[in-house]
């Protein structure tokens, strides 16, 4: 015991006290203050006359997208026009799920909002730049989770007009691709998958009608190629392990004929 | 306080046969075994939470790995999570509070030492009914599997149609058990303090170790009711066919997302009150100096503990609550800053002019004052709920929750293993082991949580298997990965140092530190009455009266 060698013994300080009390207590009402505005500002924003309305579901493992004014339904891959200056045209979601709960996150155009079941959600992006945006579900929603990716392609207006104006029409119909369209309508697909202007109308899955129009399959997992859409629908635990998509065991000719009759839809 | 306190026992007893000794282990109601035993089953349980945590490194090491299933690196997060909150880091901060608080408070037992015993058990079962998942998740046909839902289960994902089997109930019954266990401990430590302190402990002479367990107990009873209540409804959903949660039927996901949160927020405090209570001894005995502010230091603790209890939202910035909600949980989250600030520049006040020695305790305490700071500062970040939108759910939430609870919460745990190991054993920690430990760990740490913050911020969300090449996160993660092992082989180091200090290190004595609270003043490790005499105390340091009988504390209280 080295009682001459302890340092002084100081108990504390009421004065010292209050300073770092008080200081602190006025930055946070500072930063308050400021965050309240901003929460205000993105939050309570109205919707201008010119904005475009999407409703936003999302599934185990992927996106559907859904234009109520332009009657175009689509999957993954969310086109959006770009804000120019004067004349904005912001996008406003409207949040669904069907299922469990997932997130909405393209990083560079928003801040995510959740998708969750009886518990509609809404945000809105004002991109101010052409390109494509990558996202991804960022609320964990199942085994696949991880490969729920999601695409925006923010258009310029006439790129945006002319996507508008494909995604509007009915499926094109190939009489090359008949034996395909055979194919997909005996068997199970059509149960999940629909295609416009087919008696093919199924919910489950995505919209097929203009699936050549999207550079991706399986919410973002693949390239949207001829041999990667023969492997999705033979065997998508090759892609997608867990994926609610079944393997459609299908015969070489069936098979073939689907993918070319999918490679019609434009 | 009177001289004849420190009455040291006599060495005692021939060795036993082996199953003696394991009887009385099993058996015991002494507080300070019960609480060995919770320290040693949450570091059986931290080995394979370890595990666990490396299993998903590796996967995450770089971009399209398949070292394991979506499945499997699903059950490993769950299970992570899960085990290092429950079965981790509550029970061994049970068990110092259940070693220290009788010690401290110089009584000779916890208040109701049955309890305890069955508290502990019913613990450490419950983490054992959630690995039995392993075995039997699928009702013992086909392989087992444990729970994929994520360590929050949020609904509808831990409904029956999109978690059959009984994987996800192991999760439920697991922390039903566990939860019960950790309130009989709260009531437990509760009572003990308000009704078992020797003459002369004045609440306002508790050490703050004491009064901050006492608040942490109150803040369980508070926090792991709802938990409680919420599996049970749950259960209920599950197979009774209630609709609580049930969204299909009309039930309310985001209901379980409050439960889940009210419970959930107060637990970070929970684990990190007592990490402050670890501090608040350590720094004064290695500053030489006492507590800087401790009446400060005390009302700190209960705003903290008051304030926590409103800001469980801000878990939830992104489930579409209104913009006043949203503003009503910045404010109460960033509010939390101010008491949390006050402990940071108290604990700084009494190192000022202290004469610092830099003993293993002391290294791990300032790692834990540096690193909990910035763990502080990146969550009021993330109180900013338009910050909040871009970062929660990332791996920039997961780089800040790991600084509390790594950097923080083992940090200060570590120091409590370096400072108290020597009263718990009668020996020593190695201090050369102890710095490897330390160095290894702080580097470890640093790599791995320091640079987790970035893909987060880049858009990388969290609990995913895998992710694309090309989105600038393979180094990233790479880096991220290596800290990891190097944390693990610190670990490994301090297992180690726990094995071979048992039995080769330098005996302690009943003082090493030179400290000033009770414990010290009884043999290591203490006889299973704690005091030959019950003490009586005249200050908050009853040991610095006894060596400084000229200048006792008590003529300034």
């Amino acid at each position: 015991m080295d009682g001459g060698r302890e340092p002084a013994q100081v108990y504390g300080s009421m004065q010292i006290e209050l300073a770092w009390t008080i200081i602190p207590t006025l930055i946070v009402v500072v930063l308050f203050l400021a965050t309240a505005r901003v929460i205000h500002a993105i939050q309570d924003a109205p919707e201008p006359a010119g904005a475009l309305d999407v409703i936003a579901i999302g599934h185990q493992y992927w996106w559907e997208f859904r234009y109520p004014k332009l009657g175009i339904v689509t999957a993954n891959e969310l086109h959006i026009p770009v804000s120019v200056s004067g004349h904005p045209t912001p996008t406003f979601l409207q949040l669904l799920s069907v299922d469990t709960d997932h997130s909405f996150w393209v990083p560079q155009l928003a801040g995510k909002t959740d998708l969750i079941p009886n518990h509609p959600n809404r945000m809105w992006m004002d991109p101010q730049r052409t390109g494509v945006f990558l996202g991804q579900c960022a609320q964990y929603c199942g085994t696949q989770h991880a490969k729920m990716l999601l695409r925006v392609s923010v258009d310029g207006p006439e790129d945006f007009a002319s996507w508008v104006h494909v995604q509007q029409k009915l499926a094109v119909e190939d009489a090359g691709a008949i034996a395909g369209r055979r194919v997909f309508e005996r068997n199970a697909c059509m149960n999940c998958h629909a295609v416009g202007g087919t008696p093919a109308n199924g919910r489950f899955g995505p919209d097929l009608t203009h699936l050549m129009s999207r550079a991706t399959i399986a919410a973002g997992a693949a390239e949207n190629n001829h041999d990667n859409l023969r492997l999705w629908i033979q065997k998508p635990s090759a892609i997608k392990p867990g994926s609610l998509m079944p393997a459609m065991k299908l015969s070489d000719a069936d098979l073939n004929a689907v993918v070319s009759y999918m490679e019609t839809l434009r | 306080m009177s001289s004849n306190v420190i009455t040291v026992p006599v060495g005692q007893t021939d060795a036993r046969p082996w199953v003696d000794e394991l009887h009385q282990w099993l058996t015991t109601v002494d507080h300070k075994r019960l609480g060995i035993l919770y320290i040693l089953s949450s570091l059986l349980f931290l080995a394979v939470g370890g595990v666990e945590a490396l299993i998903i490194r590796i996967q995450l090491m770089h971009s399209h790995n398949n070292f394991v299933s979506p499945e499997v690196f699903n059950r490993m997060f769950t299970m992570h999570g899960t085990t290092m909150i429950f079965f981790v880091a509550m029970p061994v901060l049970f068990g110092f509070a259940n070693y220290l608080v009788p010690l401290m408070i110089g009584a000779r037992d916890m208040a109701f030492p049955r309890l305890n015993a069955f508290s502990f058990w019913l613990s450490f079962l419950g983490g054992l009914l959630l690995y039995f998942s392993f075995l039997g998740g699928s009702g013992l046909y086909g392989a087992g599997s444990a729970p994929d839902v994520g360590w929050w289960s949020y609904a509808p994902l831990g409904a029956r149609a999109f978690s059959p089997g009984h994987s996800s109930d192991y999760w439920t019954l697991a922390l039903l058990v566990s939860g019960f266990g950790s309130i009989g401990t709260a009531i437990n430590i509760i009572a003990t303090i308000l009704c078992l302190r020797c003459p002369g402990m004045k609440i306002s002479r508790m050490p703050l170790l004491v009064w901050m367990n006492l608040v942490m107990a109150g803040m369980v009873l508070l926090a792991i009711t709802p938990l409680s209540a919420a599996q049970i409804m749950l259960l209920i959903d599950r197979y009774l066919g209630g609709h609580f949660f049930d969204t299909q039927a009309g039930g309310s996901a985001v209901l379980w997302m409050h439960f889940f949160w009210i419970f959930g927020h107060p637990e970070v405090y929970v684990l990190i009150i007592p990490c402050f209570a670890f501090m608040s001894e350590i720094i004064p005995v290695f500053s030489r100096k006492p507590i800087f502010g401790y009446p400060v230091m005390v009302a700190a603790t209960v705003c903290i503990a008051f304030v926590s209890m409103s800001v469980w939202a801000h878990h939830m910035f992104t489930i579409g609550m209104n913009s006043y909600a949203n503003s009503f949980f910045t404010l109460t989250t960033m509010a939390v800053g101010v008491p949390t600030g006050i402990k940071i520049f108290n604990w700084i006040g009494t190192m000022w002019g202290g004469r610092i020695q830099f003993k293993i305790p002391m290294l791990f305490s300032i790692g834990f004052l540096f690193q909990f700071l910035i763990a502080g500062l990146t969550g009021i970040m993330m109180a900013c709920s338009p910050f909040d939108w871009q970062l929660s759910l990332s791996y920039f939430v997961v780089a800040h929750f790991h600084y509390v609870i790594v950097g923080g919460i083992l940090f200060a745990l570590f120091a409590a293993f370096y400072y108290w190991y020597p009263k718990m054993t009668g020996r020593m920690l190695s201090e050369r082991l102890g710095k490897w430990h330390f160095w290894l760990f702080l580097i470890g740490f640093h790599l791995t949580f320091d640079v987790m913050h970035i893909p987060g911020i880049l858009g990388m969300p969290r609990r995913i298997y895998t992710y694309e090449p090309g989105r600038g996160w393979d180094t990233l993660n790479l880096i991220i990965t290596i800290g990891a092992f190097i944390q693990a082989i610190a670990i490994l180091v301090f297992v180690a140092n726990l094995i071979v200090s048992y039995f080769k290190g330098v005996r302690a004595g009943s003082d090493p530190w030179d400290a000033w609270t009770l414990e010290w003043s009884t043999s290591s490790p203490p006889p299973a009455y704690n005091f030959a005499t019950v003490p009586t105390v005249a200050s908050r340091r009853p040991l610095w009266d006894e060596k400084h009988l000229e200048d006792p504390d008590s003529q300034y209280e």
